[in-house]
Protein backbone atom coordinates (compact mmCIF):
# COMPACT_ATOMS: atom_id res chain seq x y z
CA UNK A 1 0.00 0.00 0.00
CA UNK A 2 1.18 3.46 -0.73
CA UNK A 3 1.11 5.65 1.71
CA UNK A 4 -0.21 9.23 0.95
CA UNK A 5 1.40 11.48 3.50
CA UNK A 6 4.68 9.87 5.51
CA UNK A 7 7.01 12.28 7.51
CA UNK A 8 10.10 11.63 8.77
CA UNK A 9 10.86 13.13 12.16
CA UNK A 10 9.20 16.15 10.95
CA UNK A 11 10.16 19.18 12.96
CA UNK A 12 9.34 23.14 13.18
CA UNK A 13 11.01 25.59 15.80
CA UNK A 14 9.97 29.10 16.22
CA UNK A 15 12.96 30.29 18.00
CA UNK A 16 12.74 28.89 21.02
CA UNK A 17 9.89 26.82 21.10
CA UNK A 18 9.59 23.53 19.20
CA UNK A 19 6.01 23.55 17.60
CA UNK A 20 6.03 20.29 16.24
CA UNK A 21 8.37 17.75 17.50
CA UNK A 22 9.83 14.88 15.37
CA UNK A 23 6.49 13.70 13.88
CA UNK A 24 6.64 9.99 12.62
CA UNK A 25 3.26 9.38 10.97
CA UNK A 26 1.84 7.84 8.06
CA UNK A 27 -1.27 8.28 6.20
CA UNK A 28 -2.90 5.72 4.21
CA UNK A 29 -4.83 6.10 0.81
CA UNK A 30 -8.38 6.47 1.30
CA UNK A 31 -8.68 7.47 4.73
CA UNK A 32 -9.86 9.87 7.03
CA UNK A 33 -6.95 11.07 9.10
CA UNK A 34 -7.65 12.90 12.33
CA UNK A 35 -5.30 15.03 14.21
CA UNK A 36 -6.65 15.89 17.80
CA UNK A 37 -5.07 17.95 20.35
CA UNK A 38 -5.43 21.03 22.11
CA UNK A 39 -4.95 24.29 20.53
CA UNK A 40 -1.02 25.11 20.04
CA UNK A 41 -0.31 21.20 19.93
CA UNK A 42 1.30 21.65 16.44
CA UNK A 43 -1.85 20.38 14.60
CA UNK A 44 -1.98 23.53 12.05
CA UNK A 45 2.05 23.84 12.14
CA UNK A 46 1.99 20.46 10.76
CA UNK A 47 -0.68 20.57 8.58
CA UNK A 48 0.98 24.23 6.88
CA UNK A 49 4.29 22.24 6.74
CA UNK A 50 2.39 19.37 4.61
CA UNK A 51 0.47 21.91 2.87
CA UNK A 52 3.69 24.03 2.07
CA UNK A 53 3.18 27.23 3.58
CA UNK A 54 6.09 26.29 6.47
CA UNK A 55 9.07 25.05 5.64
CA UNK A 56 10.09 22.53 8.34
CA UNK A 57 13.14 23.36 10.46
CA UNK A 58 13.84 19.45 11.07
CA UNK A 59 12.97 16.22 9.14
CA UNK A 60 11.63 15.15 5.94
CA UNK A 61 8.02 14.36 4.33
CA UNK A 62 6.11 13.79 1.60
CA UNK A 63 3.41 14.34 0.29
CA UNK A 64 1.67 11.75 -3.25
CA UNK A 65 4.99 11.07 -3.14
CA UNK A 66 6.44 14.54 -3.69
CA UNK A 67 8.74 15.89 -1.21
CA UNK A 68 7.22 18.86 0.35
CA UNK A 69 10.38 21.47 -0.28
CA UNK A 70 11.60 20.39 -3.12
CA UNK A 71 8.40 19.41 -4.88
CA UNK A 72 6.39 21.98 -3.38
CA UNK A 73 4.31 22.86 -6.60
CA UNK A 74 3.66 19.37 -7.20
CA UNK A 75 2.76 18.90 -3.41
CA UNK A 76 0.33 21.87 -4.17
CA UNK A 77 -1.19 20.86 -7.30
CA UNK A 78 -2.22 17.55 -5.72
CA UNK A 79 -3.68 18.74 -2.44
CA UNK A 80 -6.85 20.52 -1.36
CA UNK A 81 -6.84 22.94 1.43
CA UNK A 82 -10.03 24.35 3.42
CA UNK A 83 -8.34 26.78 5.71
CA UNK A 84 -9.23 27.17 9.88
CA UNK A 85 -10.32 30.91 8.95
CA UNK A 86 -12.28 31.93 5.95
CA UNK A 87 -10.15 32.15 2.90
CA UNK A 88 -12.67 33.44 -0.09
CA UNK A 89 -13.31 36.62 -1.56
CA UNK A 90 -16.64 37.94 -0.23
CA UNK A 91 -16.76 40.79 -3.11
CA UNK A 92 -17.22 38.09 -5.60
CA UNK A 93 -19.90 35.56 -5.72
CA UNK A 94 -19.68 31.83 -5.10
CA UNK A 95 -19.21 30.81 -8.67
CA UNK A 96 -17.05 33.47 -9.33
CA UNK A 97 -14.37 32.06 -6.28
CA UNK A 98 -14.95 28.56 -8.10
CA UNK A 99 -14.11 29.89 -10.78
CA UNK A 100 -11.01 32.04 -10.00
CA UNK A 101 -10.13 28.47 -7.43
CA UNK A 102 -10.06 26.13 -10.62
CA UNK A 103 -8.06 28.83 -12.74
CA UNK A 104 -5.25 29.06 -10.20
CA UNK A 105 -5.37 25.45 -10.15
CA UNK A 106 -5.20 24.94 -14.05
CA UNK A 107 -8.54 23.00 -14.13
CA UNK A 108 -8.89 22.82 -18.17
CA UNK A 109 -11.59 25.60 -19.56
CA UNK A 110 -13.46 23.15 -21.20
CA UNK A 111 -14.11 21.51 -17.81
CA UNK A 112 -14.39 23.62 -15.76
CA UNK A 113 -18.23 24.87 -15.78
CA UNK A 114 -18.79 21.34 -15.72
CA UNK A 115 -17.35 20.38 -12.42
CA UNK A 116 -18.34 23.59 -10.57
CA UNK A 117 -22.15 22.92 -11.49
CA UNK A 118 -21.14 19.35 -9.92
CA UNK A 119 -19.37 21.11 -6.49
CA UNK A 120 -22.24 23.73 -5.94
CA UNK A 121 -24.93 20.54 -6.69
CA UNK A 122 -22.73 18.61 -3.84
CA UNK A 123 -22.60 21.20 -1.67
CA UNK A 124 -26.29 22.44 -2.16
CA UNK A 125 -25.28 25.84 -2.89
CA UNK A 126 -26.57 25.92 -6.36
CA UNK A 127 -29.20 29.12 -5.91
CA UNK A 128 -26.96 31.12 -3.90
CA UNK A 129 -24.16 30.32 -6.23
CA UNK A 130 -24.65 33.97 -7.91
CA UNK A 131 -24.84 35.70 -5.15
CA UNK A 132 -22.35 38.25 -3.70
CA UNK A 133 -20.26 35.96 -0.57
CA UNK A 134 -21.11 38.24 2.10
CA UNK A 135 -24.63 37.38 2.40
CA UNK A 136 -23.96 33.76 2.79
CA UNK A 137 -23.97 32.69 6.63
CA UNK A 138 -20.81 30.97 8.13
CA UNK A 139 -22.19 27.60 7.21
CA UNK A 140 -22.69 28.04 3.67
CA UNK A 141 -19.39 29.67 3.56
CA UNK A 142 -17.90 26.81 5.15
CA UNK A 143 -19.52 24.56 2.25
CA UNK A 144 -18.43 26.30 -0.28
CA UNK A 145 -14.40 25.98 0.70
CA UNK A 146 -15.17 22.72 1.19
CA UNK A 147 -16.44 22.51 -2.66
CA UNK A 148 -13.79 24.54 -3.66
CA UNK A 149 -10.97 22.40 -1.92
CA UNK A 150 -11.86 19.68 -4.73
CA UNK A 151 -12.45 21.29 -7.79
CA UNK A 152 -9.30 20.45 -9.08
CA UNK A 153 -9.31 16.95 -7.88
CA UNK A 154 -7.41 16.72 -5.03
CA UNK A 155 -5.95 13.46 -3.82
CA UNK A 156 -5.10 14.74 -0.09
CA UNK A 157 -7.95 16.91 1.28
CA UNK A 158 -6.91 19.27 4.45
CA UNK A 159 -9.24 20.30 6.61
CA UNK A 160 -7.89 22.64 9.66
CA UNK A 161 -10.65 22.89 12.09
CA UNK A 162 -13.42 22.61 9.54
CA UNK A 163 -16.56 22.87 11.69
CA UNK A 164 -14.73 25.73 14.58
CA UNK A 165 -17.20 28.65 15.42
CA UNK A 166 -20.24 26.99 13.86
CA UNK A 167 -23.35 25.71 15.28
CA UNK A 168 -23.85 22.33 16.30
CA UNK A 169 -26.83 21.49 13.84
CA UNK A 170 -24.35 23.34 11.23
CA UNK A 171 -21.94 21.20 12.02
CA UNK A 172 -23.28 18.11 11.80
CA UNK A 173 -24.35 19.07 8.33
CA UNK A 174 -20.55 19.76 7.58
CA UNK A 175 -19.94 16.40 8.85
CA UNK A 176 -21.80 14.79 6.58
CA UNK A 177 -20.65 16.44 3.54
CA UNK A 178 -17.24 15.87 4.47
CA UNK A 179 -17.95 11.73 4.71
CA UNK A 180 -20.06 11.93 1.10
CA UNK A 181 -17.28 14.28 -0.54
CA UNK A 182 -14.88 11.81 0.25
CA UNK A 183 -16.66 8.80 -0.88
CA UNK A 184 -17.81 10.68 -3.96
CA UNK A 185 -14.01 11.92 -5.08
CA UNK A 186 -12.20 8.76 -3.73
CA UNK A 187 -9.91 11.30 -1.41
CA UNK A 188 -8.04 11.08 1.60
CA UNK A 189 -9.45 13.45 4.23
CA UNK A 190 -6.65 14.85 6.57
CA UNK A 191 -8.34 16.86 9.43
CA UNK A 192 -7.41 18.58 12.68
CA UNK A 193 -9.66 19.32 15.62
CA UNK A 194 -9.92 19.56 19.04
CA UNK A 195 -13.49 18.79 19.35
CA UNK A 196 -13.49 14.97 20.35
CA UNK A 197 -16.72 14.06 19.29
CA UNK A 198 -15.87 15.00 15.55
CA UNK A 199 -12.70 13.38 15.26
CA UNK A 200 -15.05 10.55 17.00
CA UNK A 201 -17.62 10.79 14.37
CA UNK A 202 -15.16 11.45 11.28
CA UNK A 203 -11.88 9.67 11.97
CA UNK A 204 -10.54 6.27 10.61
CA UNK A 205 -7.54 6.57 12.32
CA UNK A 206 -6.66 9.43 14.72
CA UNK A 207 -3.22 10.64 16.02
CA UNK A 208 -3.52 12.23 19.37
CA UNK A 209 -0.81 15.22 18.97
CA UNK A 210 0.57 16.99 22.25
CA UNK A 211 3.23 19.39 22.63
CA UNK A 212 4.16 18.91 19.26
CA UNK A 213 4.74 15.13 20.07
CA UNK A 214 2.68 12.57 18.51
CA UNK A 215 1.60 10.73 21.86
CA UNK A 216 -1.38 7.99 20.39
CA UNK A 217 -2.05 6.84 16.65
CA UNK A 218 -4.90 4.40 16.17
CA UNK A 219 -8.57 4.12 15.35
CA UNK A 220 -11.29 5.77 17.32
CA UNK A 221 -12.36 2.07 18.79
CA UNK A 222 -8.86 0.68 19.44
CA UNK A 223 -7.92 3.90 21.06
CA UNK A 224 -10.81 3.47 23.95
CA UNK A 225 -10.32 0.14 24.48
CA UNK A 226 -6.98 0.26 24.92
CA UNK A 227 -8.26 2.47 28.03
CA UNK A 228 -9.84 -1.34 28.78
CA UNK A 229 -12.28 -0.47 30.89
CA UNK A 230 -15.08 1.90 32.07
CA UNK A 231 -15.49 5.17 33.69
CA UNK A 232 -17.24 6.15 37.05
CA UNK A 233 -18.45 9.29 37.51
CA UNK A 234 -19.32 10.67 40.97
CA UNK A 235 -20.50 13.77 42.09
CA UNK A 236 -20.85 14.38 46.11
CA UNK A 237 -19.60 17.06 48.60
CA UNK A 238 -15.63 16.84 49.86
CA UNK A 239 -14.88 15.20 46.53
CA UNK A 240 -11.13 15.50 46.51
CA UNK A 241 -11.31 13.78 50.36
CA UNK A 242 -13.53 11.41 48.76
CA UNK A 243 -11.23 10.82 45.93
CA UNK A 244 -8.25 9.94 48.35
CA UNK A 245 -10.02 7.63 50.32
CA UNK A 246 -11.43 5.78 47.03
CA UNK A 247 -8.03 5.51 46.46
CA UNK A 248 -6.96 4.05 49.28
CA UNK A 249 -9.62 1.43 50.58
CA UNK A 250 -10.98 0.00 46.94
CA UNK A 251 -7.43 0.91 45.21
CA UNK A 252 -8.83 2.87 42.57
CA UNK A 253 -6.06 5.01 41.69
CA UNK A 254 -6.20 5.71 37.84
CA UNK A 255 -8.70 9.19 39.07
CA UNK A 256 -9.10 12.83 38.39
CA UNK A 257 -11.41 15.67 39.24
CA UNK A 258 -13.12 17.18 35.97
CA UNK A 259 -15.17 20.11 36.72
CA UNK A 260 -15.73 18.89 40.52
CA UNK A 261 -16.65 15.94 38.81
CA UNK A 262 -14.83 12.62 40.11
CA UNK A 263 -13.97 10.41 36.99
CA UNK A 264 -12.54 7.31 37.78
CA UNK A 265 -11.21 4.64 35.40
CA UNK A 266 -12.12 1.09 36.45
CA UNK A 267 -12.17 -2.58 35.08
CA UNK A 268 -15.61 -4.52 35.82
CA UNK A 269 -17.56 -1.38 36.59
CA UNK A 270 -20.82 -3.19 36.93
CA UNK A 271 -19.84 -4.77 40.69
CA UNK A 272 -17.15 -1.68 41.27
CA UNK A 273 -20.22 0.43 41.31
CA UNK A 274 -21.61 -0.97 44.77
CA UNK A 275 -18.65 -1.32 46.56
CA UNK A 276 -17.60 2.54 46.12
CA UNK A 277 -21.54 3.38 46.75
CA UNK A 278 -20.38 1.25 50.20
CA UNK A 279 -17.55 2.65 51.12
CA UNK A 280 -18.74 6.08 50.42
CA UNK A 281 -21.67 5.70 53.05
CA UNK A 282 -19.46 4.35 55.35
CA UNK A 283 -17.36 7.06 55.80
CA UNK A 284 -20.55 9.39 55.76
CA UNK A 285 -19.66 11.36 52.29
CA UNK A 286 -22.84 12.68 50.61
CA UNK A 287 -23.27 11.11 47.16
CA UNK A 288 -25.74 13.08 44.65
CA UNK A 289 -25.29 10.76 41.84
CA UNK A 290 -23.36 7.84 40.68
CA UNK A 291 -22.76 6.84 36.65
CA UNK A 292 -21.01 4.34 34.84
CA UNK A 293 -20.36 5.21 31.00
CA UNK A 294 -18.18 3.80 27.94
CA UNK A 295 -14.88 5.62 27.98
CA UNK A 296 -14.79 8.08 25.35
CA UNK A 297 -12.36 9.79 23.17
CA UNK A 298 -11.92 12.34 25.98
CA UNK A 299 -10.71 9.90 28.32
CA UNK A 300 -8.36 8.87 25.94
CA UNK A 301 -6.95 12.29 25.78
CA UNK A 302 -6.79 12.64 29.42
CA UNK A 303 -5.50 9.07 29.72
CA UNK A 304 -2.65 9.81 27.16
CA UNK A 305 -1.90 13.88 28.13
CA UNK A 306 -3.17 14.02 31.97
CA UNK A 307 -4.48 17.09 30.55
CA UNK A 308 -8.41 17.63 29.74
CA UNK A 309 -9.31 18.77 26.22
CA UNK A 310 -11.80 21.85 26.32
CA UNK A 311 -13.51 22.54 23.42
CA UNK A 312 -12.75 26.04 24.03
CA UNK A 313 -10.23 27.22 21.84
CA UNK A 314 -12.69 27.94 18.98
CA UNK A 315 -14.94 30.39 19.62
CA UNK A 316 -16.84 32.79 17.49
CA UNK A 317 -14.92 35.85 17.12
CA UNK A 318 -16.60 38.62 15.33
CA UNK A 319 -15.10 42.23 13.86
CA UNK A 320 -11.54 43.17 15.02
CA UNK A 321 -11.59 40.52 17.42
CA UNK A 322 -11.17 38.00 14.54
CA UNK A 323 -8.77 40.12 12.96
CA UNK A 324 -6.99 39.92 15.93
CA UNK A 325 -7.16 36.70 16.44
CA UNK A 326 -5.55 35.85 12.98
CA UNK A 327 -2.69 38.05 13.73
CA UNK A 328 -1.99 36.25 16.84
CA UNK A 329 -2.20 32.69 14.74
CA UNK B 1 -0.51 28.37 -20.04
CA UNK B 2 -1.32 27.61 -15.91
CA UNK B 3 0.55 30.92 -15.30
CA UNK B 4 -1.35 32.72 -17.71
CA UNK B 5 -4.51 31.27 -16.85
CA UNK B 6 -3.63 32.82 -12.88
CA UNK B 7 -2.35 36.04 -13.83
CA UNK B 8 -5.56 36.42 -15.74
CA UNK B 9 -7.92 35.34 -13.07
CA UNK B 10 -6.29 37.58 -10.48
CA UNK B 11 -6.53 40.30 -12.94
CA UNK B 12 -10.43 39.85 -13.58
CA UNK B 13 -10.69 39.63 -9.69
CA UNK B 14 -9.28 43.34 -8.87
CA UNK B 15 -11.04 44.89 -12.32
CA UNK B 16 -14.23 43.12 -10.79
CA UNK B 17 -13.91 44.10 -7.71
CA UNK B 18 -13.55 47.60 -8.70
CA UNK B 19 -16.14 48.04 -11.10
CA UNK B 20 -18.45 46.73 -8.45
CA UNK B 21 -17.75 49.09 -6.00
CA UNK B 22 -20.11 51.78 -7.31
CA UNK B 23 -19.10 54.09 -3.88
CA UNK B 24 -15.75 54.38 -5.13
CA UNK B 25 -16.32 54.76 -8.59
CA UNK B 26 -18.82 58.11 -7.61
CA UNK B 27 -16.14 59.36 -5.01
CA UNK B 28 -13.46 59.34 -7.66
CA UNK B 29 -15.06 62.13 -9.65
CA UNK B 30 -15.49 64.29 -6.23
CA UNK B 31 -11.77 64.41 -5.75
CA UNK B 32 -10.44 65.26 -8.92
CA UNK B 33 -13.61 67.81 -9.90
CA UNK B 34 -12.66 69.72 -6.29
CA UNK B 35 -8.94 70.16 -7.03
CA UNK B 36 -9.71 71.29 -10.90
CA UNK B 37 -12.86 73.54 -10.04
CA UNK B 38 -12.22 74.82 -6.78
CA UNK B 39 -8.35 74.94 -6.54
CA UNK B 40 -7.58 75.35 -10.28
CA UNK B 41 -10.17 78.38 -10.53
CA UNK B 42 -9.43 79.51 -6.93
CA UNK B 43 -5.63 80.20 -7.46
CA UNK B 44 -5.51 80.63 -10.54
CA UNK B 45 -7.53 83.58 -10.49
CA UNK B 46 -5.38 84.47 -7.22
CA UNK B 47 -2.14 84.10 -9.66
CA UNK B 48 -3.80 86.09 -12.55
CA UNK B 49 -1.03 88.66 -14.31
CA UNK B 50 1.91 86.52 -11.68
CA UNK B 51 2.69 83.01 -12.78
CA UNK B 52 1.18 81.97 -16.14
CA UNK B 53 1.65 80.25 -19.49
CA UNK B 54 0.95 82.05 -22.77
CA UNK B 55 -2.17 81.06 -23.57
CA UNK B 56 -2.59 78.33 -21.04
CA UNK B 57 -4.92 78.77 -17.92
CA UNK B 58 -3.82 77.58 -14.51
CA UNK B 59 -6.86 75.53 -14.03
CA UNK B 60 -5.39 73.56 -17.22
CA UNK B 61 -1.44 73.88 -16.16
CA UNK B 62 -2.62 71.98 -13.04
CA UNK B 63 -4.93 69.41 -14.88
CA UNK B 64 -1.94 66.84 -16.02
CA UNK B 65 -0.47 67.24 -12.16
CA UNK B 66 -4.34 66.06 -11.24
CA UNK B 67 -4.49 63.16 -13.65
CA UNK B 68 -0.83 62.06 -12.07
CA UNK B 69 -2.26 62.40 -8.66
CA UNK B 70 -5.30 60.43 -8.95
CA UNK B 71 -3.25 57.76 -10.69
CA UNK B 72 -0.79 57.94 -7.45
CA UNK B 73 -3.58 57.82 -4.39
CA UNK B 74 -5.46 54.97 -6.60
CA UNK B 75 -2.36 52.67 -7.20
CA UNK B 76 -1.34 52.99 -3.53
CA UNK B 77 -4.34 52.85 -1.93
CA UNK B 78 -4.61 49.80 -4.58
CA UNK B 79 -1.28 48.20 -3.30
CA UNK B 80 -2.06 48.53 0.35
CA UNK B 81 -5.29 46.94 -0.14
CA UNK B 82 -3.54 43.66 -0.39
CA UNK B 83 -3.65 44.00 3.21
CA UNK B 84 -6.99 43.46 3.48
CA UNK B 85 -6.71 40.38 2.03
CA UNK B 86 -4.52 39.07 4.39
CA UNK B 87 -7.08 40.03 7.50
CA UNK B 88 -9.56 38.56 5.22
CA UNK B 89 -7.57 35.28 4.76
CA UNK B 90 -8.00 35.26 0.98
CA UNK B 91 -4.51 35.77 0.62
CA UNK B 92 -4.01 32.56 1.68
CA UNK B 93 -5.82 30.78 -1.20
CA UNK B 94 -3.69 32.83 -3.40
CA UNK B 95 -0.76 31.99 -1.50
CA UNK B 96 -0.88 28.34 -1.56
CA UNK B 97 -2.15 27.88 -4.81
CA UNK B 98 0.80 25.93 -7.52
CA UNK B 99 1.01 29.62 -9.48
CA UNK B 100 4.55 31.48 -9.09
CA UNK B 101 4.96 34.24 -6.37
CA UNK B 102 5.43 36.16 -9.63
CA UNK B 103 2.48 35.36 -11.72
CA UNK B 104 0.33 36.55 -8.20
CA UNK B 105 2.29 39.69 -8.05
CA UNK B 106 1.75 40.60 -11.47
CA UNK B 107 -1.60 39.67 -11.61
CA UNK B 108 -2.70 41.94 -8.47
CA UNK B 109 -0.11 44.78 -9.92
CA UNK B 110 -1.59 44.54 -13.69
CA UNK B 111 -5.11 44.59 -12.25
CA UNK B 112 -5.03 47.35 -9.78
CA UNK B 113 -2.73 49.36 -12.47
CA UNK B 114 -5.98 48.93 -14.83
CA UNK B 115 -8.05 50.13 -11.94
CA UNK B 116 -6.36 53.45 -11.51
CA UNK B 117 -6.15 53.49 -15.54
CA UNK B 118 -9.94 54.00 -15.46
CA UNK B 119 -9.65 56.42 -12.17
CA UNK B 120 -7.18 58.23 -14.71
CA UNK B 121 -9.82 58.04 -17.57
CA UNK B 122 -12.99 59.67 -15.64
CA UNK B 123 -10.14 62.62 -15.10
CA UNK B 124 -9.92 63.51 -18.51
CA UNK B 125 -13.81 63.09 -18.76
CA UNK B 126 -14.18 65.41 -15.91
CA UNK B 127 -11.64 67.86 -17.57
CA UNK B 128 -13.77 67.51 -20.72
CA UNK B 129 -16.85 68.64 -18.99
CA UNK B 130 -15.19 71.88 -17.74
CA UNK B 131 -14.15 73.01 -20.78
CA UNK B 132 -10.03 72.39 -20.16
CA UNK B 133 -9.14 71.51 -23.54
CA UNK B 134 -7.04 68.48 -24.64
CA UNK B 135 -6.47 66.89 -27.92
CA UNK B 136 -8.05 63.35 -28.64
CA UNK B 137 -4.29 62.36 -30.12
CA UNK B 138 -3.05 63.95 -26.56
CA UNK B 139 -5.44 61.64 -24.33
CA UNK B 140 -4.54 58.52 -26.77
CA UNK B 141 -1.23 59.13 -26.21
CA UNK B 142 -1.86 59.39 -22.17
CA UNK B 143 -3.55 56.02 -21.95
CA UNK B 144 0.13 53.96 -22.07
CA UNK B 145 1.78 56.68 -20.11
CA UNK B 146 -0.93 56.51 -17.22
CA UNK B 147 -0.27 52.95 -17.40
CA UNK B 148 3.42 53.48 -17.27
CA UNK B 149 3.10 55.57 -14.67
CA UNK B 150 0.78 53.20 -12.40
CA UNK B 151 2.56 50.11 -12.22
CA UNK B 152 5.39 51.57 -10.66
CA UNK B 153 3.19 53.43 -8.16
CA UNK B 154 0.57 50.22 -7.65
CA UNK B 155 4.15 48.10 -6.82
CA UNK B 156 5.26 50.25 -4.40
CA UNK B 157 1.98 50.27 -2.61
CA UNK B 158 2.18 46.37 -3.07
CA UNK B 159 5.72 46.11 -1.39
CA UNK B 160 5.08 48.64 1.55
CA UNK B 161 1.46 46.51 1.94
CA UNK B 162 4.15 42.85 2.42
CA UNK B 163 6.09 44.31 4.96
CA UNK B 164 3.43 46.17 6.99
CA UNK B 165 1.44 43.78 9.11
CA UNK B 166 -1.60 45.50 9.91
CA UNK B 167 -4.18 48.25 8.89
CA UNK B 168 -3.03 50.55 11.40
CA UNK B 169 -0.38 52.21 9.77
CA UNK B 170 -2.71 53.03 6.61
CA UNK B 171 -2.77 56.20 7.51
CA UNK B 172 0.77 56.94 7.57
CA UNK B 173 1.28 56.10 3.96
CA UNK B 174 -0.97 58.92 3.15
CA UNK B 175 1.38 61.57 5.43
CA UNK B 176 4.69 59.83 4.10
CA UNK B 177 4.42 58.94 0.76
CA UNK B 178 1.34 60.26 -0.72
CA UNK B 179 0.92 63.58 -0.27
CA UNK B 180 5.31 64.24 -0.06
CA UNK B 181 5.50 62.21 -3.92
CA UNK B 182 2.11 64.52 -4.73
CA UNK B 183 3.45 68.33 -3.63
CA UNK B 184 7.14 66.96 -4.92
CA UNK B 185 6.13 65.78 -8.01
CA UNK B 186 5.32 69.80 -9.76
CA UNK B 187 1.54 68.70 -10.70
CA UNK B 188 0.51 71.98 -8.80
CA UNK B 189 3.50 74.26 -9.93
CA UNK B 190 6.42 74.00 -12.57
CA UNK B 191 9.47 72.66 -10.66
CA UNK B 192 11.95 74.13 -13.69
CA UNK B 193 10.32 77.87 -13.17
CA UNK B 194 12.75 80.52 -13.01
CA UNK B 195 11.53 81.55 -9.58
CA UNK B 196 11.06 77.99 -7.75
CA UNK B 197 13.58 77.35 -5.18
CA UNK B 198 16.60 75.75 -5.26
CA UNK B 199 16.37 73.32 -2.97
CA UNK B 200 12.42 72.50 -4.39
CA UNK B 201 13.80 71.95 -7.91
CA UNK B 202 16.54 69.50 -6.66
CA UNK B 203 14.00 67.51 -4.40
CA UNK B 204 11.51 66.97 -7.22
CA UNK B 205 14.39 65.58 -9.31
CA UNK B 206 14.43 62.82 -6.99
CA UNK B 207 10.92 61.85 -6.69
CA UNK B 208 9.81 59.27 -10.19
CA UNK B 209 6.79 60.74 -10.36
CA UNK B 210 8.01 64.14 -11.36
CA UNK B 211 8.79 62.56 -14.50
CA UNK B 212 5.34 60.69 -14.83
CA UNK B 213 4.02 64.50 -14.18
CA UNK B 214 6.57 65.80 -16.86
CA UNK B 215 5.71 63.87 -19.15
CA UNK B 216 1.77 63.91 -18.79
CA UNK B 217 2.45 67.59 -19.35
CA UNK B 218 4.39 67.63 -22.21
CA UNK B 219 1.70 65.63 -24.22
CA UNK B 220 -1.02 67.39 -23.11
CA UNK B 221 -0.15 71.01 -22.83
CA UNK B 222 2.03 70.41 -26.41
CA UNK B 223 4.31 73.73 -27.10
CA UNK B 224 3.40 76.27 -24.71
CA UNK B 225 5.01 74.16 -22.10
CA UNK B 226 8.25 73.22 -23.82
CA UNK B 227 9.92 76.22 -22.02
CA UNK B 228 9.44 74.47 -18.38
CA UNK B 229 9.74 70.96 -19.59
CA UNK B 230 11.85 69.19 -17.25
CA UNK B 231 13.07 66.72 -19.36
CA UNK B 232 12.72 65.14 -22.98
CA UNK B 233 9.39 63.08 -23.19
CA UNK B 234 11.60 59.66 -23.88
CA UNK B 235 14.33 60.71 -21.18
CA UNK B 236 11.04 60.81 -18.64
CA UNK B 237 9.37 57.71 -19.99
CA UNK B 238 13.04 55.92 -19.54
CA UNK B 239 13.17 57.03 -15.63
CA UNK B 240 9.62 56.06 -15.03
CA UNK B 241 9.84 53.12 -16.99
CA UNK B 242 13.37 52.16 -14.72
CA UNK B 243 11.31 52.63 -11.64
CA UNK B 244 8.51 50.52 -12.98
CA UNK B 245 11.08 47.67 -13.24
CA UNK B 246 12.91 47.92 -10.17
CA UNK B 247 9.45 48.72 -8.70
CA UNK B 248 7.89 45.13 -10.21
CA UNK B 249 11.56 43.25 -9.37
CA UNK B 250 11.42 44.37 -5.43
CA UNK B 251 8.07 43.22 -5.39
CA UNK B 252 8.16 39.50 -6.65
CA UNK B 253 10.85 39.18 -4.33
CA UNK B 254 8.83 40.61 -1.36
CA UNK B 255 5.85 38.76 -2.48
CA UNK B 256 8.49 35.48 -2.50
CA UNK B 257 9.05 36.27 1.17
CA UNK B 258 5.47 36.81 2.37
CA UNK B 259 3.77 33.77 4.46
Amino acid sequence: MVHVIETNQLTKSFGGLTAVDKLDITVESGEIFGFLGPNGAGKTTTINMLCTILKPTGGSAKVNGFDIVREAMQVRRSIGIVFQDPSIDDRLTGRENLYMHANLYGVPTSQQKDRIDKILKLVELEDRADDLMRTYSGGMRRRLELGRGLIHYPKVLFLDEPTVGLDPQTRDHIWTYIKELKEAHDITVVLTTHYMDEADRLSDRIGIIDHGKLVALDSPQKLKDTLEGDVITIKAAKIDELTALLSEKLGLTQSRIVDGTLEITVRGGQSLMPKVMEAATHSNFLVDSIQLREPNLEDVFLHYTGKNIRADGGKELHGFAAIQRRKIR
Amino acid sequence: MTELRGFYTLWLREVKRYLRDRTRIVSSFVQPALWLVVFGAGIGAALRGGFQIAGVNYQTLIFPGIVAQTLLFTAMFMGISVIWDREFGFLKEILVAPVSRFTLFLGKMIGDSTDALIQGVIVFAIALALGISFTFTAFLECLPLMLLITIGLVSLGLIIASFMGSLESFGAIQSFINLPLFFLSGALFPIAGTNTPQWLQVVARVNPLTYGVDALKTVILGAPYAPLQIQPLWVDIGIVGAFDLLMIAIGTWSFSKMK
